[in-house]
């Protein structure tokens, strides 16, 4: 117990080592946020009205940056699948290493991934007009809340990882979760122009408490869930903590427990 | 006091559909090699991941160096070096940093991952690719730098699960020679394989298991003995090959094997075998290409344990299960 922290960030830093050893990766990781910013930017950008200062890019980023940590999950996921798959696992558990580290070091290796992608994207919203208007404190605490509910999600991420197994079909599953997941959500478009019960789904979802969030925090009004009426839509910031301290109080005690009893 | 001892391991996957392990016991000797052998899927690389502590028994007892593999798995890690066909290394990284990262997993400082790396990348002719990424590696070269990551704080016990398999000619004799120079040095190897040659080259004592049981244990002496003496061969002319087997089927108890031209079979009358074998060609008019009379090889003692050729001949007491994978 007492490596746990030292043994993680051994597997931290190997994680390091990949990107600054196959550059690709990074860059691939943080060219498909910045072309979504750019997609729905000048395609939704001039049709959508939102009467909001500034226009639809105030609403878009927020919505952007949750679903960017949102598809990371799938990325953690089919990374420790295929350390299963080849093996690499196996050794790991045959050293006399802390229970715990070899996952505990991947989210803070993909958390690290995760800041450098939320400053990429940043820079990129700025460049196509967008800019907070509460401050450096609220935005700074926007970004925490972010990168809090990145970490929460990649603990989903390992116990898939670990559960399924084969990289390819957790990329697929993990697609399968996160788009749905992303777009039935107020990240794109207001919730009260859903059916009712899309509407009602949509409104309980994590990603829509995290987007209203970060809204709030970077100085909007949550335009497109002001209508809604429900709890999380009413009290965002607070459903977001919940959902974050719920996540990781299931997945990391799931996720330690399966690895330290997986074998193939 | 044996090192390393398993006993009356059972183990089946798939909600007991497939019985991995039935029953097996073994153990190895201090400062001894054991080589598993036995066809694909007969339960080698169950049983050296029980041992390793990566997986559990059903039921039965492992100890290494004493030590309750079960009970105690953290302990029995602090011993074991694990290397072969499943436990990998990082491929995108660099045959160094590998060995410091492993070196720092065995809670090394940071100095002393870096030596440890470098004194092993020295020995096992790795220095001049230490600084390339392993997937560039050669498969024998990726094989001893895995090798060295099982040896970065010298193990009591190594496990070597298939360290050939898939290795060109020139690969497999420089792992051998590696593998050789280690048991010098005193560690006590448990490794599986599915080549007669390499147990032979190897180990100091054979266990053949075949369904998940040990089928068989001895030195390869011991086993080619219980064989039971020599086999006469007789290479012919394929028109003749037939009548060949016939008359080979005349002199020997046991079943006859065919491999290319060649027609052999055990027989139990040493030279007196060959003679009736020649009367019996030279009756029929067959010149045959080669006879001989042979000791056995250990291809022969494995055939006999477990091949197709021994269990389709004689009367089988018990119906086994087919085996996966031959």
């Amino acid at each position: 117990m007492k490596h746990l922290l030292s043994d993680s960030l051994v597997i931290t830093k190997r994680q390091v080592l990949q990107l600054a050893r196959i550059p690709e990766l990074l860059i691939f990781s943080t060219i498909q946020p910045v072309m979504f910013v750019l997609l729905f930017r000048f395609v939704f950008g001039g049709s959508i009205s939102t009467g909001q200062p500034g226009g639809y890019v105030q609403l878009l980023m927020p919505g952007i940056f949750v679903q960017t940590v949102a598809f990371t999950l799938a990325a953690t996921a089919s990374g420790l699948a295929q350390d299963m798959e080849k093996g690499l696992i196996d050794r790991f558990r045959s050293l006399p290493i802390s229970r715990g580290a070899v996952v505990i070091g991947r989210t803070f290796g993909d958390a690290l991934l995760n800041i450098l992608v939320l400053a990429v994207m940043a820079a990129a919203g700025f460049a196509v007009g967008w800019r907070p208007t509460s401050g450096f404190m609220r935005v700074a605490l926007g970004f925490l809340f972010l990168f809090a509910f990145g970490y929460a999600l990649s603990w989903i991420g390992i116990y898939v990882g670990l559960v399924v197994r084969d990289a390819r079909v957790v990329q697929n599953v993990g697609f399968l979760v996160t788009f749905p997941m992303t777009f039935l959500s107020n990240a794109f478009a207001p919730t009260t122009g859903m059916p009712r019960a899309l509407q009602y789904v949509a409104e309980w979802n994590p990603v829509s408490s995290m987007v209203a969030a970060c809204r709030q925090l970077f100085g909007l009004k949550n335009e497109f869930g002001a209508t809604a009426s429900s709890w999380p839509s009413q009290h965002p910031l607070e459903t977001s903590l919940l959902y974050m301290i719920l996540l990781m109080a299931i997945f990391i005690p799931l996720s330690v427990r399966k690895y330290a009893n997986t074998s193939s | 006091m044996k090192t390393v001892s398993a006993e009356h391991l059972v183990k089946s996957y798939n909600k007991g559909e497939v019985k991995a392990l039935d029953d097996l016991s073994l153990d190895v000797a201090e400062g001894t090699v054991l080589s598993v052998l036995g066809p694909n899927g007969a339960g080698k690389t169950t049983t050296v991941r029980i041992l390793a502590t990566l997986l559990k028994p059903d039921s039965g007892n492992a100890h290494v160096a004493g030590i309750d593999v079960i009970k105690h798995p953290d302990k029995v890690r602090e011993l074991i070096g694990l290397s072969g066909q499943y436990a990998a290394v990082d491929e995108t990284l660099t045959g160094w940093d590998n060995l410091v990262m492993f070196g720092r997993l065995y809670h090394l400082g940071k100095q002393q991952s870096i030596n440890r790396a470098n004194d092993l990348l020295e020995r096992f002719s790795l220095t001049d690719s230490a600084r390339r990424p392993i997937k560039t590696y050669s498969g024998g070269m990726r094989r001893r730098l895995d090798l060295a990551a099982s040896l970065i704080v010298q193990p009591k016990v190594l496990f070597l699960d298939e360290p050939t398999t898939g290795l060109d000619p020139r690969g497999r004799m420089e792992m051998w020679g590696v593998i050789e120079e280690l048991v010098t040095g005193g560690v006590t190897v448990l490794l599986t394989t599915q080549y007669l040659e390499e147990a032979d080259q190897l180990a100091d004592e054979i266990a053949v298991i075949d369904h998940g049981t040990v089928i068989a244990r001895g030195t390869s002496d011991v086993l080619k003995k219980q064989v039971g003496g020599e086999r006469l061969e007789i290479t012919a002319e394929n028109q003749d090959l037939a009548k060949v087997q016939e008359i080979i089927a005349g002199i020997s108890a046991s079943a006859t094997h065919i491999d290319g031209r060649t027609v052999s079979a055990p027989v139990s009358t040493g030279s007196s075998a060959l003679i009736q074998a020649l009367r019996a060609l030279d009756e029929a008019s067959i010149h045959p290409l080669d006879i001989a009379l042979k000791r056995p090889s250990l291809d022969d003692v494995f055939l006999s344990l477990t091949g197709h050729v021994a269990e389709e001949s004689l009367p089988e007491p018990v119906k086994k299960k087919k085996r996966g994978g031959k």
